[in-house]
């Protein structure tokens, strides 16, 4: 009796996890699909894009002046021993552009901008405004969920290009201002080993993946949120915590595909 | 207006989105904008190559004049094939020209140094498709160590 009980219990979960699955993936696939329409979605859009996008901007330019300057500082320190501090340019470059720029933008992106989407559409949820819209002919994934999955597609990619773009000003900051490394042997060897195809495009790829899959897990969370306060709560706690696990694994996967061999 | 700020902001973050965009690809990738088709292709070959690696530069006097595209392996001679892309820019190279691998530095990276050779009437120009015959192959180290640990020994003896 115990042990059915407990394979049962096995196979409930199983099923409610692929049915959860199954709903995010119908949710995403709806908000895809309803890419804005020129007239009506684009003011939507660009709203979520101020509030996505532009009001996450301080956050990430003033971190990634610090981050890329942490770097330099840590770098310089270590590669004086071998008197080979002009490689700091690309160190700290490669860094940013390959692991720390896509990664950060994301993590910040999901406790800056994921937290407060998965607030704003469970609340909207449990006050019964997505059914009162859909009650009036409005479809909620075209009104509101698509031009948010948008944004947030749109907003961390261009992110995370600032991040690194700012934090490689903050290593040049450190290493040659205060550092004293030569300025030209900084940007020359920087320029000799960031590649456009290996370095640039693939980071530019990362971001995009972690993008649609941090602003998917915000979006679900809100969307299927339990409607009460603790449902709101646990939500969007479940929405950092998951999309931080989903892209530091993510990009382990992509990292591998990408430098693997 | 507010809207009228909103989009404002949103062109302002647009934008600056595409600059760090284009600072990443013209500043720090350095990418040059190069019409197409203007390489010629040569090859050489060589008993071993080292740490010679596709896109490693080739250089004439420190000045890089093409890049590695492809190494392999000759199935019948079985010695390394490196195929190069010269700069169309560049193509004043005498068939006498030799090629050698050298390294930048003492740890650092291997490149490809080419030595122009003399010019004499019957001796043209290396050509598309061509081969540099005079090659001279990576020195590597354990061979080195190899090496002077033997003639060391044979003086003791």
């Amino acid at each position: 009796m115990s042990l059915t009980d407990h394979i049962a219990g096995i196979g409930r979960s199983a099923i409610a996890s692929v049915t959860g699955l199954g709903s995010a993936g119908l949710m995403l696939w709806g908000a895809i699909a309803r890419v804005p329409k020129p007239r009506k979605g684009i003011p939507l859009l660009i709203k979520q894009l101020y509030v996505i996008g532009v009001q996450s901007m301080v956050i990430i330019l003033v971190s990634g002046l610090f981050i890329g300057m942490v770097l330099a500082l840590q770098g310089y320190n270590i590669l004086v021993g071998f008197g080979t501090e002009d490689s700091l340019g690309p160190m700290v470059a490669l860094s940013l552009l390959r692991e720390l720029g896509p990664v950060v933008t994301a993590l910040l992106f999901a406790g800056r901008a994921g937290s407060a989407l998965t607030a704003e559409i469970g609340l909207m949820k449990s006050t019964e405004q997505l059914s009162s819209l859909e009650m009036m002919a409005i479809d909620p994934l075209r009104q509101i969920i698509a031009p948010r999955f948008w944004a947030g597609v749109i907003s961390l990619p261009l992110l995370a290009l600032m991040f690194t773009a700012v934090g490689i000003y903050g290593g040049h900051i450190v290493g040659v201002e205060w550092k004293g490394i030569d300025s030209g042997s900084f940007w020359s060897i920087l320029q000799a080993s960031v590649e456009w195809r290996q370095d640039i495009v693939n980071c530019v790829i990362k971001s995009l993946v972690f993008a649609v899959v941090v602003t998917w897990i915000a979006l679900y969370r809100g969307y299927n949120v339990i409607p009460n306060p603790e449902g709101i709560s646990r939500a969007t706690t479940q929405t950092v915590v998951q999309s931080s696990l989903a892209v530091l694994a993510l990009d382990f996967l992509l990292t591998a595909m990408m430098f693997g061999s | 207006m507010l809207t009228r700020k909103i989009e404002l902001l949103v062109g302002v973050f647009i934008l600056s989105g595409l600059m760090a965009f284009l600072v990443l690809v013209f500043n720090v990738a350095n990418i040059e904008v190069k019409p197409g088709q203007s390489h010629y292709t040569l090859y050489a070959k060589f008993t071993n190559i080292g740490g010679l690696k596709v896109r490693s530069p080739v250089k004439v006097g420190g000045v890089v004049v093409g890049r590695v595209t492809q190494i392999s392996l000759d199935p019948t001679e079985l010695v390394a094939v490196v195929e190069l892309a010269m700069d169309k820019q560049y193509e004043q190279f005498p068939e006498t020209s030799s090629l050698s691998i050298l390294t930048s530095g003492l740890l650092g990276e291997q490149f490809l140094g080419l030595t122009p050779g003399f010019v004499m009437d019957d001796i043209g120009m290396l050509q598309e498709g061509d081969y540099i015959d005079d090659t001279h192959s990576a020195l590597v180290l354990e061979d080195l160590i190899g090496q002077f640990l033997y003639s060391v020994k044979s003086k003791d003896n």
